[in-house]
């Protein structure tokens, strides 16, 4: 089982050690269509719980991307910047940044697969 | 969202499975299949829009065309029948109350069609400017229903799916058939195309012969994106209350040689003192798409403009925007950045009419 953990925003990490990776749900990816830019920090910024730290852009619209834990950023994805479609092909496996996790306790603040999926289904409606 | 009004195609959209989002007060079909497959669809093939949300007023009686032409900037004194001409309707600052099309049925009457976020303005602009003339105008817009359909083969599917002979039509030019319904060859996607106004039960059937004939049913997402490369400006974005047709590059569609009309003296004074803005068409370095309201910064950093609209594209495969800058930065070639979030990408003002368009003249 893969310890992964969600925002309402549709962020999800994905927790390996101290290690994150950040990206967007299958919810979200549907939700935006193609994705046509995918805005990433530099590696060694710092991101922050509940900040932003980048942006995906569809045709239609740019979205802000938020980090759901505080830390640094070890890696982006650079397979992105030529190939931005990947995020919506497969947005599990093409996360957007790699992280160390600062505090792991602010993992808990986060929704589970089970709740995340209940808010997307509110979300719907 | 209760508020929110329904065009005669709403429940077509819903079975469809279309996402629908708010537009100009009504909720509206924004993309079915996906904005790509859409936007491409009508630059190759035929693509249909729900465009019932526009809203039609006709001006009729016998001091009609004066009064036209004293509330519209281009000149409609040597309209004839059957013809279309665009233009806007300004407010005496020189600024865009609205642009529209005004179609002359006869010389008694005309048909205006303007912009649906605008509709309740307009009306009480037109009346009350209305009243020192001896004419009569009603607003139609939910009374009547329209659809585009748009693209290289949208003459095609006229004739061969709706029965309608278009091949006398020239471009801007419209014609009543035996029911009444009118049909114009007109657009605002950069493709020759047609739109048609009917009452709503009319429109409905044509839509589900189209859809039946396989015709791909296409969102205002890709209205936008296909507008957008022909240079067509949308009001709210490139146009507004103060922003000016010089200002806007449209001054062509500004005749200062008819008679007086509303805004005239602000816009001889913007072509003889020359504007402070300017809008102009820039191309992105890199993938980042400036969007609405961003930043235009000259090359000391110094902000010089606002974007208007932005795109990476679809048909150039290039980020674009349409930008309103200080004049002295709006030549070709001028280099310029945009600030997209945290960061700046290089620009260059380039033609903003970025796709040439396939009119059939």
């Amino acid at each position: 089982m893969e310890n992964i953990y969600y925002l309402p925003t549709h962020e999800y990490i994905r927790v390996e050690g101290d290690k994150g990776y950040i990206g967007i749900s299958e919810f979200a990816a549907k939700q935006l269509g193609n994705v046509v830019y995918v805005d990433m920090p530099e590696p060694d910024d710092e991101v922050c719980a509940g900040d932003d730290f980048g942006a995906i852009e569809s045709v239609k619209a740019a979205s802000d991307l938020y980090s759901p834990v505080t830390g640094i950023v070890v890696a982006v994805n650079e397979a992105l910047i030529d190939n931005p479609r990947l995020v919506s092909e497969n947005p599990m496996a093409n996360w957007i940044i790699e992280v160390t996790i600062a505090d792991p306790t602010e993992l808990g603040d986060l929704l589970t697969p089970e709740a995340y999926a209940e808010h997307c289904a509110n979300e719907k409606h | 969202m209760e508020n929110l009004k329904k065009t005669a195609l709403h429940q077509r959209h819903l079975e469809a499975g279309a996402k629908m989002s708010p537009f100009g007060g009504f909720d509206m079909p924004i993309e079915y299949e996906g904005i790509v497959a859409e936007h491409e669809a009508v630059r190759n093939r035929a693509g249909m829009f729900d465009v019932s949300h526009m809203g039609e007023v006709i001006i009729s009686g016998p001091e009609a065309a004066r009064f036209v032409n004293y509330i519209f900037t281009n000149d409609i004194s040597t309209l004839a029948d059957g013809k279309i001409l665009y233009g806007m309707m300004l407010n005496p600052d020189g600024g865009t109350i609205d642009d529209l099309l005004v179609y002359r049925i006869d010389e008694q009457r005309f048909l205006l069609v303007i912009n649906a976020s605008n509709i309740q303005k307009d009306v009480k602009w037109i009346l009350t400017h209305a009243q020192a003339f001896n004419v009569r105008a009603v607003n139609v817009s939910d009374d009547w229903a329209e659809i585009a359909v748009q693209g290289p083969e949208a003459e095609m599917v006229l004739m061969t799916v709706l029965g309608i002979d278009v091949t006398d039509l020239s471009f801007y030019t419209f014609k009543h058939l035996a029911d009444g319904t009118i049909v114009s060859r007109t657009g605002y996607t950069g493709e020759d195309g047609f739109e048609i106004y009917a009452t709503p039960a009319r429109i409905d059937a044509m839509w589900c012969k189209l859809i039946a004939a396989g015709v791909k049913p296409c969102g205002l997402g890709c209205r936008d994106t296909l507008r957008f490369e022909a240079g067509l400006p949308l009001y709210g974005d490139e146009l507004d209350e103060d922003i000016s047709p010089v200002e806007a590059g449209l001054g062509m569609f500004v005749k200062l040689d008819k008679d007086d009309f509303i805004g005239k003296s602000a816009i001889v004074h913007q072509k003889t003192e020359g504007v402070a803005r300017k809008l102009v068409g820039l191309e992105i370095e890199g993938p980042a798409i400036a969007r609405h309201g961003y930043e235009v910064l000259d090359m000391e950093g110094n902000v010089v403009g606002t974007v208007t609209t932005g795109y990476r594209s679809i048909s150039l495969g290039r980020s674009l925007a349409m930008a309103l800058v200080g004049s002295a930065h709006a030549a070709l070639g001028t280099e310029l950045q945009v600030r997209v979030r945290r960061k700046t990408f290089p620009a260059r003002v380039i033609k903003k009419r970025f796709y040439t368009p396939n009119y059939k003249k």
